[in-house]
């Protein structure tokens, strides 16, 4: 999403400059441009099957697709949704802003993260060719249980597990990118504890991947063992279980979960101080509410479970455990909420979609506190209300954290100012549509209604209807956002340096747009921190 | 270049690309190999093998490349401090990586030996499960008769696989002796320890494979065997497989030592060769004690 001209070019041919320019590059905020436009494309087709999946539902009975390629686009719509819009979009975020941040001038291993990039492209590439395979494209859930993904899995399961690896292969690489990057190339002065929000929530969102990926690439070579091989990990009549599956998938699911939640606080923290022109409150609670958050993520994934017969033990302490991270995320809440209270607030659309997070994420933790009740999640468990649960905190949460952040930094991508009107209206109807979308999908799972069924009782018809309609506003919408992306790019106001009058940090101190190489000598960062304790001193609000 | 540049930016490189290009073509060649029907493959061949060769041997010409041009820089004095701990962190935090992909396979041992196994033969609250599905299932291990019926024999931890551990973990020594020799800038001793320890690396696998042949042709211990072989092969089969990557690692060390790289401070590539050797090491340990002993 940049606008400078690229680095001389040895191409005469503008085509072969071009390919060159963006398959060969090493420069940190032209690969984060790359993994922001591959999430933005992924995004499309995972809503548009989502749109399709809404479209069905719209009304019981069978109107639109058989019950075979329902199934198909209900694995696509979650796999492509997780790995291929949210998580790139966080980590081209990382690219573009985290060297901004800690005033580097790349991030430390820059060919790697090039590799990183583009094994992503040809990974969804082989996910997405398995639609248009013989016996279709893997029909049993993002989740892929065994045996629905071995036993019963159709042959396109194969090149789904391939692509699995290719992704694992680019997250772990990328995270040791990221982690190294932060650890050893912060500028002179500024310790671990000065690091923006933003920093930290990677530093540790990349070792929650560093750990986990590798388990997820372990899970699905056991899937392929035990299709191809004869192995009997998930086979009872071999001594295996397919519940052992269940174990491992989570073990790497849960931390995941986090993994495309905690960049959207890191956002939150840094836009939610800048417009209420207020320092973070209790910025050292937030790193070590995101440090627990982590660590507990490890040892919660039971949680998933419960009715798969797990002993009475095991299931309380999932239970608890669980409930216990309801502590550090309250935490986080109460200080975005400090931050704003007697700060001048102005709502940009950056802060309109922040404080959306804030209170849509929350409604989203609650209804995680409900499944985390043994008892209750009996009844709640496969319904309707999970999907209201984590569309909560993945839509108002990951996907507006992203698009706060873009709006919010779009401005020193571009050098232009988005139309803000727009912005807001994008705003106002995303919040619409997310709500009519999901919220209604608490009752009917409340009521009873199981997920990933292609047609229901005729008592949730209403619900689903709201649902539907809502599902169309929110996908429409989103073809505006991209307008405004691509007007922005293409010209607009022209952004100051510091662009939002609140904002505090090293990424505002280089020129808008940033150019392509940024502090190749480290930035006097006392400095830059005095200038920010200059302003500061004089009060909240007070530099207007 | 003469000083050393604080930052390293390199320009733009085509090795990633190559390399991500031969991830596809692996991938997808062996997606494409092995989900077709074995029965096709032996009437038609298979379209998916050759792609599955060309990929690989474009990671191995990836590698060559990549890792050529950055000893390359090395070698010009390219390489900052800075960029070194950035060269150690990153294969630090890749070792921590592979500590957790082998994390997967021993929870599946853990979990099959503590709780499916026992839950099949009826422990905990299992009894009707075992009574409906499996009566005559017995839980042992190693699991000498799956509920299925398959039944192997166990693989003995004193005979070879003791052999192996006195092996391995004798060429960690001896990498480790070669480590002193280079710090102390002794090039004789630097390469003879090295040879030795690559020697010991390949012993190790070669005996692997007799032990392999041993389990299959002789013990009925297979892939195949239910559970107990299962986590055998995959657990011993990857720790191999990371011993050939070690091995291969040391002697592309011992070339370049021939060669007459490396300096008493500057040697990362070696130290990371050894850290990796290490790594392979403490894995057989727990594969030692959980798979074969106890």
């Amino acid at each position: 999403m940049s606008t400078h001209a690229p680095a001389e070019s040895k191409y005469r041919n503008p085509i072969l400059g071009f390919a060159a320019r963006w398959l060969l590059t090493t420069n940190h905020k032209e690969i984060g441009t790359l993994y922001l436009w591959l999430s933005f494309v992924l995004f499309f087709i995972a809503g548009a099957l989502a749109m399709l999946i809404r479209l069905e539902l719209f009304q019981p009975g069978i109107q639109l697709v058989q019950p075979e390629f329902y199934n198909q686009l209900l694995t696509m719509h979650g796999l492509i949704m997780v790995f291929g819009a949210v998580m790139p979009a966080f980590v081209g975020l990382a690219n573009w802003q985290i060297p901004m941040m800690i005033g580097a001038p790349d991030m430390a291993l820059p060919r790697l993260n090039n590799f990183s990039f583009w094994i992503l492209p040809f990974a969804f590439t082989l996910m997405l060719s398995s639609l248009f395979m013989e016996g279709g494209a893997p029909n049993f859930g993002w989740t892929f249980y065994a045996p629905l993904s071995t036993t019963y899995g159709p042959p396109s399961t194969d090149f789904f597990i391939f692509a699995i690896h290719m992704m694992g292969i680019s997250s772990v690489l990328g995270s040791i990118n990221i982690i190294v990057t932060i650890l050893n190339l912060r500028a002179p002065g500024m310790t671990l504890m000065k690091m923006p929000l933003f920093v930290w929530t990677w530093l540790i969102t990349a070792f929650l991947l560093i750990m986990v990926m590798p388990v997820l690439a372990g899970v699905v070579t056991m899937m392929l063992t035990d299709r191809h091989f004869g192995t009997s990990f998930f086979e009872a009549a071999g001594g295996g279980d397919p519940v052992l599956f269940q174990h491992i998938f989570w073990f790497f699911g849960h931390p995941e979960v986090y993994i495309l939640i905690l960049p959207g606080f890191g956002i939150a923290s840094q836009i939610i101080p800048t417009f209420s022109r207020k320092k973070l409150f209790g910025y050292h609670s937030m790193v070590y509410a995101t440090i627990s958050i982590a660590i507990l993520s490890f040892v919660v994934w039971g949680h998933h479970m419960f009715t798969t017969g797990m002993p009475l033990a095991t299931e309380l302490f999932f239970m608890y455990a669980t409930m216990l991270i309801a502590v550090p995320t309250g935490v986080k809440v109460f200080n975005w909420v400090a931050t704003m209270w007697s700060g001048s607030i102005t709502f940009e659309t950056p802060m309109l979609f922040a404080i959306g997070f804030v209170i849509m994420f929350t409604i989203g933790g609650f209804s995680g506190l409900m499944l985390a009740l043994v008892p209750a999640d009996f009844q709640y468990h496969d319904t309707y209300f999970v999907v209201a649960h984590f569309h909560y905190v993945l839509y108002p949460g990951a996907i507006f954290g992203t698009m706060a952040a873009v709006y919010y930094w779009l401005p020193k991508w571009t050098g232009h100012m988005y139309n803000e009107r727009l912005g807001k209206f994008h705003f106002w109807v995303a919040m619409i549509g997310v709500n009519l979308t999901f919220f209604p999908m608490h009752f009917s799972g409340l009521a009873g209604m199981p997920r990933r069924v292609v047609d229901y009782s005729l008592q949730f018809a209403d619900f689903n209807m709201l649902s539907s309609i809502g599902a169309m506003l929110l996908g429409t919408t989103q073809v505006l956002f991209l307008y405004i992306v691509i007007k922005t790019i293409r010209g607009g106001e022209k952004a100051s340096d510091q662009v939002w009058e609140g904002a505090e940090g090293l990424e505002w101190t280089v020129p808008s747009p940033a150019p392509l190489h940024t502090f190749e000598t480290p930035p006097d960062l006392e400095h830059v921190l005095n200038l920010a304790h200059d302003l500061n001193a004089e009060g909240p609000g007070s530099n207007e | 270049m003469n000083e050393t540049p604080r930052y390293y930016v390199p320009d733009s490189s085509i090795w990633p690309i190559i390399g991500s290009t031969a991830l596809f073509l692996t991938a997808f060649g062996a997606a494409s190999f092995i989900h077709q029907s074995t029965e096709k493959v032996a009437a038609e061949g298979s379209y998916g093998e050759p792609i599955f060769y060309f990929g690989l041997a474009m990671i191995a010409v990836m590698m060559f490349g990549w890792f050529g041009r950055v000893i390359n820089e090395s070698l010009k004095g390219m390489v900052s401090d800075l960029l070194d701990r950035s060269f150690r962190m990153g294969m630090a935090w890749f070792i921590v990586s592979e500590v957790m992909f082998f994390a997967a396979f021993f929870g599946a041992l853990f979990y099959a030996r503590v709780i499916s196994v026992p839950w099949l033969a009826g422990a905990g609250n299992n009894l009707q499960t075992h009574l409906h599905l499996w009566p005559d299932f017995a839980d042992t291990w190693p699991l000498f008769m799956t509920p299925g019926g398959t039944s192997t024999e166990a693989m003995k931890a004193w005979g070879l696989p003791f052999i192996n551990t006195v092996i391995l973990v004798s060429s960690s020594v001896t990498v480790t002796f070669a480590h002193w020799a280079l710090k102390k800038n002794r090039r004789t001793a630097l390469k003879a320890w090295l040879f030795v320890t690559v020697a010991l690396g390949a012993i190790f696998l070669t005996l692997q494979v007799v032990e392999y042949v041993h389990a299959y042709t002789e013990l009925g211990l297979s892939l195949g065997a239910g559970i107990y072989g299962s986590t055998f092969f995959m657990l011993t089969g990857f720790h191999g497989a990371h011993v050939t990557m070690g091995t291969i690692m040391l002697l592309v060390m011992l070339l370049r030592c021939f060669r007459g790289h490396f300096t008493p401070d500057n040697h990362f590539a070696f130290e990371a060769a050894s850290w990796y050797w290490h790594f392979v090491d403490v894995v057989w340990l727990f594969l030692f004690t959980f798979v074969y002993w106890f």
